[in-house]
């Protein structure tokens, strides 16, 4: 039979600091990477929040960024390449009382995990996706991803290539997410804000975050975003406005906007909707009887006869 | 007194899509599992002809049904086509009931009653109700009285309203009278049983199976013909508190019931090949993170998408091989309606003890197929044993909330001696770990972060294997029937446990042929001391619905022992008694070592 935990004598019961959040690992990144301010930023976010360690369940997929569970000492889920939203949502549905946190990468989720990206957003599931796009992929040493630009030279594309990127940004807002916003590793602070407010959302939260890579991808540096990247909250954009939240989204070049582009809190998440988590019995995967009541049964039966 | 004879009749309906087919199967299926008879239905969509044609044979006794038998006795051809494929194979006794002015008999053999009805007048010009006064007719002919013909009529029209049911009734009651007055019953009466049965779908039992496991998260993409499954799971989800969610692919179906499954419930999903292929590499992941889910395969014709609406057991190395890597699983292949209704549940505690996936192979044949069932043959109040689960107690005092992986209070993939480990579930507090489809190390660390240590990959590959070395004890030996010295065996897995026993009953009735007969259940474990004591230096046949006998191989992979004989169908459609009979007399006769039954119904 299952047990119940025993009760372990408390060594600093219920103090948080922002050590608490820090895994035992070192990250394996290069030096330099645009994912160590992701993950120094997500640790801030969930300690300014307040978040209890045992009550955050972080899930990646595969890939370099997606190693980032194992740095931080919360739950933690590194599934398949593509598949942490799918697996994330059953998380989530298993157990809706806690704080689900999905990472990776662009190949990751625009890229294999496509499919589970778009359905994951029109259900409005509470989930909040940080993804490092770095615009290549680096664990294979550098091919070229769905959000490479035009003309971008790689390994697999050594001529250039021809196809156009995804912009998540619109794309996401066009799919459902309630949530959008855009974080740059070179801005810490205004990531983690980005975060805190994924976080809170109620919804789907995407957080794109440009992460540079700075083995591979020589175009998308540091230098090539820092003096780009304009920040839409110093800018006086109106999250709320739908035509005005694509128009930002699609905007490339010399000025490329981060901040939150767009959020709705008009629409019911999918736990909300779902009655059979709103029995007062807690969450699902904590139900502690789960035999079919006679009467119950009975009924099932005489709808053979 | 002489011991009483045992009916055993078969009803067969065949015509286009839209006539009514299943609604007449529902309800012959109910009259007779009302009345306390055996039956088994098996419905044939013959997807070669434009339009689609189905043809539905229900079979019932007094005495057990396990497959859809040899013969029928009452043919209701709906349309030519019909009429011509099957009247030649119906034998003295039976009768054809059709419409006289639209379908022409043909010639039938010696004392088949033709039975044709004048149905523009008995349905005042309906040509829906066709089906309705003929069955009115059948149940005539079988000395069934019309009293359960109204009351289950007037059940399967309810929703359509009240003019519907009496139009329906009425129809069915002048069919009843014209056949009174126009053919001749059958020389017995369709006996009585003791009992009111009920009446199943291997889709509805394996649900109903999931739902007494207690599980709390399923979820499907419909494919045939597995969607029956997540058809009674969605119609009762609140009723009993599942969550249930159709999802964009099977890949988000399988990862997202292993989520579900991390957190602790019990979580399930049903397919066909198809699916499962897309599947495979999720179900790796459950292996990898000791994750107990269970994935029901319900086969259809392949390969690729195959014939949909059609059986065969082809699945068997695909689902063995499931995911990459070497890793333990258990799959299972339950024989009938009622035993997939008691596997789940019982496959649910073995995922639980021993922390990983649980397939089972089912198939078109016993999941569509609709079987009667006793109805306190269904218990719901079934063992429910979640083995090492380590969930919250509620109190959360005291507890260092963030412990677990950095202070190494909490291994989840500890390595102890039976290779299982407790496993905590996220939400606990003093457990905290991460699950990662990367080798780890007991705490979960990626071990290719510290560096690849090939001491640490052999000792977590070491535990997981070991996990399965005592799982056979858990599991029944699988049991022969018959008696020990006979001329044959014949060994079949799965949903051919009806068919080869009822073989086995005929070789000895009909053809002074002593067979006796091993069905095996559990794939993985496989109970080969077992079997290949049994199996030693016998004549053996294996029967299975492949082309390329593909559980004899796996039988011989697993005992050495290989199969003298073999009975295989390909061609979609169930093997029938008689097919299993006449090939065990060909091999018996030396004939041949392989037999590959023709079957007769496509013309």
């Amino acid at each position: 039979m299952s047990t119940a935990t025993e009760t372990a004598p408390p060594k600093d019961p219920g103090t948080l600091t922002k050590d608490t959040y820090r895994g035992r690992i070192h990250p394996d990144w290069c030096p330099g990477c645009g994912d160590f301010s992701v993950l120094a930023a997500l640790q801030t976010a969930m300690f300014e929040l307040g978040l209890q360690p045992h009550q955050v369940c972080v899930v990646s997929g595969i890939g370099c960024s997606s190693n980032l569970p194992g740095y931080v000492n919360t739950y933690g889920m590194h599934t398949l390449h593509g598949r942490s939203l799918a697996v994330a949502t059953g998380v989530k549905l298993g157990n809706h009382e806690l704080k689900v946190i999905c990472t990776g990468g662009d190949g990751d989720g625009f890229g294999i995990g496509g499919n589970h990206f778009v359905h994951t957003m029109r259900r409005n599931v509470d989930l909040t996706y940080i993804v490092m796009d770095n615009q290549i992929y680096g664990l294979t040493t550098g091919q070229c991803s769905p959000t490479s630009v035009k003309g971008m030279k790689t390994k697999s594309t050594p001529h250039g290539s021809v196809e156009n990127p995804i912009n998540p940004i619109p794309m996401a807002i066009v799919c459902g997410a309630t949530y959008v916003a855009r974080a740059f590793s070179g801005k810490q602070k205004h990531m983690v804000e980005m975060f805190k407010g994924a976080i809170q959302h109620k919804g789907f939260a995407l957080v794109d975050v440009f992460s540079p890579c700075v083995t591979y991808n020589k175009d998308n540096t540091y230098q090539w975003f820092n003096p780009r990247v304009k920040i839409l909250e110093e800018q006086g954009h109106d999250p709320t406005d739908l035509h005005k939240a694509i128009d930002r989204g699609y905007q490339w070049g010399e000025e490329i906007p981060i901040g939150l582009f767009w959020r709705r809190t008009d629409l019911e998440t999918l736990e909300e909707q779902e009655p059979v988590l709103h029995t007062g019995e807690g969450p699902l995967a904590f139900r502690s009887n789960l035999s079919i009541p006679s009467d119950h049964a009975k009924a099932l039966i005489n709808e053979l006869l | 007194m002489a011991a009483p004879i045992k009916i055993d009749f078969a009803v067969g309906i065949g015509g286009e899509n839209g006539q009514g087919i299943a609604s007449t199967g529902d309800i012959l299926a109910r009259i007779f599992a009302r009345r306390g008879l055996h039956l088994n239905a098996y419905n044939a969509y013959q997807s070669i002809i434009r339009g689609g044609h189905t043809f539905l044979t229900i079979r019932a006794s007094d005495a057990p049904v396990r497959n859809m038998g040899d013969k029928i006795d009452v043919f209701i051809p709906l349309n030519q086509d019909t009429m011509d494929r099957h009247l030649h194979l119906l034998k003295a006794g039976a009768c054809a009931i059709y419409d006289a002015e639209k379908i022409a008999p043909g010639k039938a053999a010696d004392g088949v009653q033709l039975c044709p009805m004048p149905m523009k007048e008995l349905t005042q010009g309906n040509k829906l109700a066709i089906n309705t006064a003929a069955l009115g007719a059948a149940l005539r002919l079988l000395g069934i009285e019309s009293e359960p013909l109204e009351s289950v009529v007037a059940r399967q029209f309810k929703k359509k309203g009240d003019a519907v049911v009496a139009q329906n009734i009425s129809i069915a009651r002048a069919g009843y009278d014209y056949a009174a007055q126009n053919f001749k019953a059958f020389p017995w009466k369709t006996p009585v049983g003791p009992k009111p049965l009920g009446v199943i779908t291997g889709n509805q039992a394996t649900a109903m199976g999931g739902a007494a496991a207690g599980v709390k998260f399923y979820a499907a993409y419909p494919m045939s013909p597995s969607t029956g499954v997540p058809m009674w799971m969605a119609a009762h989800a609140r009723q009993l508190g599942i969550m249930v969610r159709q999802v964009e692919d099977e890949i988000g179906v399988m990862n997202m019931v292993i989520g579900a499954a991390h957190t602790g419930c019990r979580a399930m999903c049903a397919t066909s090949g198809g699916g499962f292929a897309l599947m495979s590499e999720a179900i790796g992941m459950a292996g990898m993170l000791e994750t107990p889910v269970v994935c029901i395969d319900v086969q259809r014709a392949g390969p690729a998408t195959g014939v949909p609406t059609k059986t065969e057991q082809g699945d068997l190395w695909q689902v063995l091989g499931a995911g990459q890597g070497d890793y333990p699983k258990l799959v299972v292949a339950p024989s009938s309606q009622l035993d997939l209704f008691q596997t789940i549940p019982e496959l649910f505690n073995l995922c639980d003890k021993y922390q990983c996936p649980g397939l089972v192979l089912a198939d078109l044949l016993i999941s569509e197929g609709t079987s009667s069932i006793d109805p306190d043959e269904l218990d719901f109040n079934v063992k429910i044993d979640r083995g090492e689960l380590i969930l919250p107690n509620g109190n959360t005092e005291g507890a260092n909330l963030g412990s677990g992986y950095n202070d190494k209070a909490y291994l989840r993939f500890k390595n102890t001696e039976s290779g299982i480990s407790p496993r905590a579930v996220p939400g606990v507090p003093g457990h905290i770990f991460t699950a990662a489809t990367d080798e780890h190390d007991e705490d979960g660390t990626i071990i290719s972060d510290e560096f690849t240590n090939p001491h640490k990959r052999r000792m977590m590959v070491e535990k997981r294997g070991r996990k399965m070395q005592a799982a056979i004890n858990d599991i029944a030996p699988p049991k022969l029937f018959g008696p020990e010295n006979a001329a044959v065996i014949l060994v079949g897995w799965g949903s051919t446990e009806g068919v080869i026993r009822e073989a086995v009953e005929k070789l000895a009735g009909e053809e002074g042929i002593v067979a006796n007969h091993l069905q095996i259940k559990w794939i993985v474990p496989f109970h080969a001391a077992e079997i290949s004591r049994i199996l030693w230096q016998k004549n053996v046949i294996v029967v299975e619905n492949t082309y390329s006998g593909q559980f004899a191989r796996y039988l011989r992979s697993e005992t050495g022992f290989d199969a003298q004989g073999h009975i295989r169908k390909y061609d979609g459609e169930p093997f029938m008694p008689h097919h299993i009979v006449e090939a065990v007399k060909d091999q018996l006769a030396g004939k041949t070592r392989l037999s590959v039954p023709v079957h007769e119904v496509l013309a």
